[in-house]
C-alpha cells in the first residue's frame, strides 16, 4: 500500500486544527491508575527496571517503584558496539536519533522514520530491529550493534566487501540497513538460500533496485549459489 | 504520535513488565501476554502445530524487523490505517468531527460492508486469527478489577461510537490474551493479500478454522479482515462448509457467499473478487489440500 505521506489530496476547506485531544480527555491515564492495574498481574515491581537512567524521581514515584523521566533530557546508558556510552536524551528520543545525534554514528540512516523502509536497521542483541521505531530507553540493557560496529578500523565485514565486489549499491542510502539485515541473517544462518535472504530483507526498501546484487553478495559470503 | 494525531502529555512505558510477556500453555489452552512479540508467537512450536492460523497471521504482519519488536497487544490495538485519519490535515469523524472524507475520496483499501459511518478497516491481522480461535482478552482496572472480553467485542464499531476504537477504558490495561484449546481434529490457516507480495497491509485477509470429523467439516469459523471496520466472521461462509467435506467446490462456494451483501465503494469493487479467492484458497490451505498461495503477501 502506498505510503500515505506520499499522498496529498486536496485539503478540506475547513482550517486544519491541531488534532490533539485535551488533557482532560486523557486524564484517566494516570500513573497511579496504571500501577494498580499492573499490580493485578503481580508484575508491577518489574516496572521500568531496565531503565538505568539517573532520573529525578519524585517522592510518589520513588515509593511506587516508578521511574519518571522527562520531558527534559535524562542521562541514559547505552551499550553500543561494545562500548558503554552515557547520553543525555529526552525519553521520547528514538534509538536512531540517539545513535546519529548524540553518538555521531551517522551510518544508521533515518529515511521514512515509520518502520517502513528499514534503512535504520541495527541489531539489538543480534536481532535486527528498526531503530527509528525503538525508543532509546528501550535499548538500555541490550547490546546495540550498528553498521559502524561490524567492521574494524581498516577491515570491512566480509559482507561489506562482498557488497563492493558485487556492486550491490547505487545511491547507497539503503545500504547500511541492507548490510545489517543480511549480516544478521548470516549470524543465525551461515548458509542461507536466496529465499532466506529475500525474507530477511523483505522490509528493506531499495528504490534503486539493487536487490539481485544484494542477494548475490550475501550468497557469495555464505558460499551458497543462486540455485542452491 | 509521529503523525501528529495524538499528543499525549505523559506516556507510561510498560515494556519492562515481565508478567505481561510470554506464552503459557494451560489446561484450557493458551494464555499469551500482550507484550509477547509477533516473532515469538510465529516461531513458537506449539502455536505452529496447534494454532497455525495465529502463527500464520503473526508471521505475516509487517516486516521481520518489526515483528522482532512489535507486540501482539499493540497489534490488536492499532488504530485504523485510513490516510485521512492518519493525516493531520483532515479532521474526520473518527477525530470527533462530522465528515468522512473516504466516502467521496480515495477509498480503494476501505471496507465493502458494515460501514455506514466510517469505512476504514481495522488493520490487525492477529485479530483475524484470534477471532477465528474464539479468543478473548483480559482487561484489568485498578478500580473495577478484571473483565474478559471477546476479540470481536473488544472493538467498538464506528456506527456505535466513531471516536472510540476499543472498549478499553482509560484506567484499563490489556493484560492477557486467552485462547481456548482447539477441538480435536481442528485445522486452521490464515492468508493475507496485499498490493505487494511482501510487507504490506492487507487489502483482504482471511482466517479459517475447520473442525474436522474425518473428511467432513463439523464446524467452520471463517474470519475476514479489511472487509469491514472491525474484524468479522462470515456466517454465510461458515454455513456453506458445515457438515460437508472440504473440496474445491465447497471451498469455492464458501468463498463466494463470504461477500454476500457487500456494497463496494467507488474504488474497491475489486475486493468482491479478491475476498472469495482469499477465503477459498485459505480453506484449502487449512484443509491441507493446497500449499500457501505464493501470491499471498508473505
Amino acid at each position: 500500500m502506498p505510503d500515505p505521506k506520499g499522498f496529498h489530496p486536496q485539503a478540506p476547506d475547513e482550517h486544519p486544527e491541531p488534532s490533539t485531544l485535551s488533557d482532560s480527555a486523557r486524564s484517566g491515564i494516570t500513573r497511579r491508575g496504571f500501577l494498580k492495574g499492573a499490580g493485578l498481574t503481580a508484575a508491577g515491581t518489574a516496572l521500568l527496571d531496565g531503565v538505568q537512567a539517573f532520573s529525578s524521581e519524585t517522592a510518589a514515584a520513588a515509593t511506587s517503584g516508578v521511574t519518571e523521566l522527562g520531558p527534559g533530557p535524562t542521562p541514559v546508558r547505552l551499550h553500543v558496539n561494545g562500548t558503554e556510552h552515557t547520553v543525555e536524551i529526552e525519553p521520547r528520543t528514538t534509538l536512531a536519533e540517539a545513535l546519529r545525534i548524540q553518538l555521531g554514528m551517522t551510518g544508521t540512516k533515518i529515511v521514512c522514520d515509520r518502520g517502513v523502509c528499514s534503512g535504520c536497521t541495527v541489531w539489538l542483541d543480534k536481532m535486527p530491529v528498526n531503530s527509528c521505531m525503538t525508543l532509546a530507553i528501550d535499548a538500555v540493557g541490550h547490546h546495540v550493534t550498528t553498521i559502524e560496529g561490524i567492521s574494524s578500523e581498516d577491515r570491512m565485514h566480509p559482507l561489506q566487501a562482498a557488497f563492493v565486489k558485487h556492486d550491490a549499491m547505487q545511491c547507497g542510502f539503503c545500504t547500511p540497513g541492507m548490510v545489517m539485515s543480511c549480516a544478521a541473517l548470516l549470524e543465525r544462518n551461515p548458509h542461507p538460500l536466496e529465499h532466506d535472504i529475500r525474507h530477511a530483507v523483505s522490509g528493506n526498501l531499495c528504490r534503486c533496485g539493487t536487490y539481485p546484487k544484494i542477494f548475490a553478495a550475501t550468497m557469495d559470503v555464505a558460499g551458497t549459489t543462486r540455485n542452491a | 504520535m509521529k503523525d501528529g494525531i495524538e499528543q499525549p502529555t505523559r506516556l507510561v512505558n510498560i515494556r519492562n513488565i515481565s508478567g505481561l510477556h510470554g506464552i503459557r500453555e494451560t489446561e484450557q489452552g493458551l494464555t499469551i501476554g500482550p507484550l509477547t512479540t509477533l516473532a515469538e508467537i510465529s516461531d513458537h512450536p506449539l502455536i505452529q502445530s496447534q494454532y497455525q492460523i495465529l502463527a500464520d497471521a503473526c508471521g505475516h504482519a509487517a516486516t521481520p524487523h518489526i515483528r522482532n519488536m512489535a507486540t501482539v497487544g499493540g497489534n490488536l490495538l492499532q488504530r485504523v490505517q485510513c490516510w485521512y485519519y492518519r493525516s493531520s490535515d483532515f479532521q474526520c469523524i473518527r477525530k470527533g468531527k462530522d465528515l468522512c472524507f473516504a466516502f467521496d475520496g480515495l477509498n480503494q483499501y476501505h471496507a465493502i460492508m458494515e460501514y455506514a459511518t466510517c469505512p476504514s478497516v481495522a488493520p490487525s491481522s492477529a485479530a483475524v486469527a484470534l477471532l477465528g480461535l474464539n479468543a478473548s482478552v483480559e482487561l484489568s482496572s485498578a478500580k473495577r478489577g478484571k473483565r474478559t472480553v471477546g476479540i470481536r467485542e473488544l472493538y467498538v464499531v464506528p456506527d456505535a461510537n466513531p471516536t472510540k476504537f476499543t472498549v478499553i477504558e482509560p484506567d484499563e490495561l490489556l493484560t492477557a490474551i486467552v485462547i481456548p484449546k482447539p477441538a480435536p481434529g481442528t485445522r486452521s490457516a490464515y492468508q493475507k493479500y496485499g498490493e505487494k507480495e511482501s510487507f504490506d497491509w492487507a487489502i483482504a485477509d482471511a482466517g479459517v478454522v475447520l473442525e474436522m470429523d474425518g473428511d467432513v467439516c463439523r464446524r467452520a469459523v471463517i474470519t475476514m479482515g479489511a472487509a469491514s471496520p472491525v474484524v468479522r466472521r462470515s456466517p454465510q461462509a461458515e454455513a456453506a462448509l458445515a457438515g460437508k467435506p472440504i473440496t474445491q467446490e465447497t471451498a469455492r462456494a464458501a468463498g463466494k457467499v463470504a461477500v454476500e451483501g457487500a456494497q463496494p465503494l467507488s474504488g474497491n469493487a475489486y475486493k468482491l473478487d479478491l475476498f472469495p479467492v482469499a477465503v477459498y484458497r485459505t480453506i484449502l490451505l487449512a484443509a491441507g489440500q493446497r500449499d500457501r498461495d505464493p501470491s499471498a503477501a508473505g
